[in-house]
């Protein structure tokens, strides 16, 4: 492989792993809200 | 039609009164990745980077992901989560007048199933073909002669191939069992099952690829860039085209999905997720794909250029060749088409939940009850149609069409519509910031508003143009008339139609306990 196929393939992981990495860290900072399983209306 | 209020019927009648749930968020990420994750990111995002600029269309597509691809499915976790409907009763509740934009979305997925569901079944006969390598040495004859009994006439027949047959059937059995189980016993424990199944066997297809002599050369025209392509107009487009038909926006699938979640979800925080889960596939199929493909170049002496190819033509006749050339190449197949086949089931029950959650909705039916009233005919109408020596034609013109004139052009009606006739995309921010860690602000009314109607609109009428100029492939006037621009026009007529039929008394639409939901929740936080 030649040298600027392989920045490019590390680029397009980087930005789109990296992205979901970010997302799931994210993610991870807001934790799912604890919800009583009652119907709509009685929230 | 029972005229009895949802309120006086027997407990034993009707639907339960609440509305299926996914159990958490998690399971509803790996729902909506496995819906978006189909054959699409496996033989079309390969062959679109490599066409549109090779390492430097990353650059574009980064930029349509962000600027139009997941604003549009921030869009739909909107419409669903705030209306909590399927797609004709979330676009009925947001204004009456939109609810056959939700019906044209509904029959453009019936029309994907019926021949979604054949590419399912295809990918599966080819799984058990690998281990025999059953093709023999002319990849491309065994398809078209054997296998499909291609007929040299374009019509429509009913001369059946059972060797198609009842692998279809199989499908469809299996894809109406899991949508009769729910949301949570059916659609989120298979997504559990496949999705996991189908990253692991994808990771050791690719490590298996990269292996193969030739490899690399196959990745250095894969990421080789072309900067000058980023200059070319129809590179950007393909690079929006990709992330929007990957993505699965805009067609009914990601309202229905998060129309079945818990009020308090992060629903931004997640759509990051599901986006770049989306591509982060797609790179790996990417690579994964052209180490073959350098393989199989390197193997018979010539350019990557000249064995590069997509869609059924790159899964059932070129990855065959490599499969029979490679070391292991059993093992090569079984992974290649059994991801197809986990990508695509995954893929198909959430298109043709679509369908059974808005009849479920509309006539006030049961799970079960939905599930066939819509599966059956449904199931039918694709044994009918495709499992036959014409119906590799018709796939290709129903494919063609729907996703020209089906999806793109209901994205852009309904882009429009939400954005400069309801006039509903400051209240639909404003819902998605109520629970949401990423919040929506000017930039993303502009891209939903702006960006991708432009985008949307220059893809329709490219389309339209280059198609009613130029036809449509050798296919016979008629035929295309027909089952191309036929049946996108029919899709319409067909929502208007039912958008005409009055709700059951026993629906969604008349439950009270769904009726406005969140109107109340704001004051009360």
């Amino acid at each position: 492989m030649s040298a600027i196929a392989i920045v490019m393939l590390l680029i397009s992981i980087v930005t789109v792993w990296g992205g979901l990495v970010l997302a799931l860290l994210n993610l991870r900072h807001h934790p799912e809200a604890e919800e009583p399983e009652l119907p709509a209306r009685e929230l | 039609m029972s005229n009895s209020r949802a309120a006086n019927r027997p407990a034993s009648a009707g639907p339960s009164p609440e509305r299926e749930t996914w159990s958490s968020r998690k399971v509803f990420i790996i729902a909506a990745i496995g819906s978006a994750v189909g054959l699409g990111n496996i033989w079309r995002f390969p062959y679109i980077a490599y066409e549109n600029g090779g390492g430097a269309f990353i650059v574009p597509y980064l930029v349509a992901l962000l600027s139009a691809g997941i604003p549009l499915l921030f869009l739909d976790y909107a419409v669903g989560h705030k209306f909590l409907g399927s797609a004709p009763l979330a676009f009925r509740r947001l204004h009456p007048r939109a609810e056959a934009l939700g019906w044209w979305q509904v029959a453009i997925c019936f029309v994907i199933a019926i021949y979604y569901a054949v590419i399912v079944a295809w990918a599966g006969s080819y799984t058990v073909f690998s281990v025999t390598k059953e093709w023999g040495d002319d990849p491309a004859g065994f398809f078209s002669s054997e296998f499909l009994q291609v007929s040299e006439e374009i019509t429509i027949g009913f001369d059946f191939v059972p060797g198609v047959l009842l692998p279809l059937l199989l499908v469809w059995i299996f894809t109406l069992f899991v949508l009769a189980k729910g949301v949570h016993k059916g659609i989120a424990r298979s997504s559990l099952i496949f999705l996991p199944l189908l990253l692991v066997m994808f990771l050791v297809l690719v490590v298996q690829s990269l292996l193969l002599p030739g490899a690399g050369t196959g990745l250095d025209a894969l990421f080789t860039p072309n900067w000058a392509a980023l200059g070319d107009t129809s590179v950007w487009i393909a690079a929006y085209g990709q992330i929007f038909f990957s993505l699965s926006v805009a067609f009914g699938i990601m309202i229905t999905y998060a129309s079945y979640l818990k009020k308090k979800t992060d629903l931004t925080g997640s759509g990051f997720v599901v986006g770049f889960a989306n591509s982060g596939f797609e790179i790996l199929a990417g690579i994964g794909v052209f180490a073959a493909l350098g393989f199989m170049a390197t193997a018979s002496g010539t350019g990557v250029d000249e064995v590069a190819t997509s869609g059924i033509g790159l899964a059932f006749i070129a990855f065959p060749a490599i499969i029979s050339q490679a070391p292991a190449g059993a093992l090569l197949g079984v992974l290649f088409f059994g991801s197809l086949v986990f990508a695509g089931f995954t893929s198909l029950i959430s298109i043709v939940e679509v369908i059974i959650a808005a009849v479920k909705d509309k006539m006030g039916y049961g799970r079960v009850k939905a599930t066939m009233v819509v599966g059956l005919p449904m199931a039918l109408i694709s044994l009918l149609l495709f499992p036959t020596t014409t119906g590799l034609n018709l796939l290709d013109v129903s494919d063609a069409f729907v996703n020209s004139f089906g999806i793109v052009a209901v994205a852009f009606v309904a882009v429009v519509m939400l954005a400069y006739v309801f006039r509903v995309l400051p209240q639909l921010s404003d819902h998605v910031n109520l629970t949401s860690s990423f919040k929506l602000g000017t930039a993303w009314r502009v891209m939903v508003s702006i960006i991708a109607p432009i985008v949307l609109g220059f893809m329709l009428i490219t389309e339209l143009i280059s198609k009613a100029q130029e036809g449509y492939g050798e296919m016979p006037t008629w035929f295309v008339g027909v089952f191309g621009w036929g049946m996108s026009v029919a899709l319409i007529a067909v929502a208007f139609l039912l958008s005409l039929i009055p709700w059951s008394a026993r629906s969604a639409a008349e439950n009270p306990s769904e009726e406005a939901p969140l109107a109340n929740w704001k004051e009360t936080e």
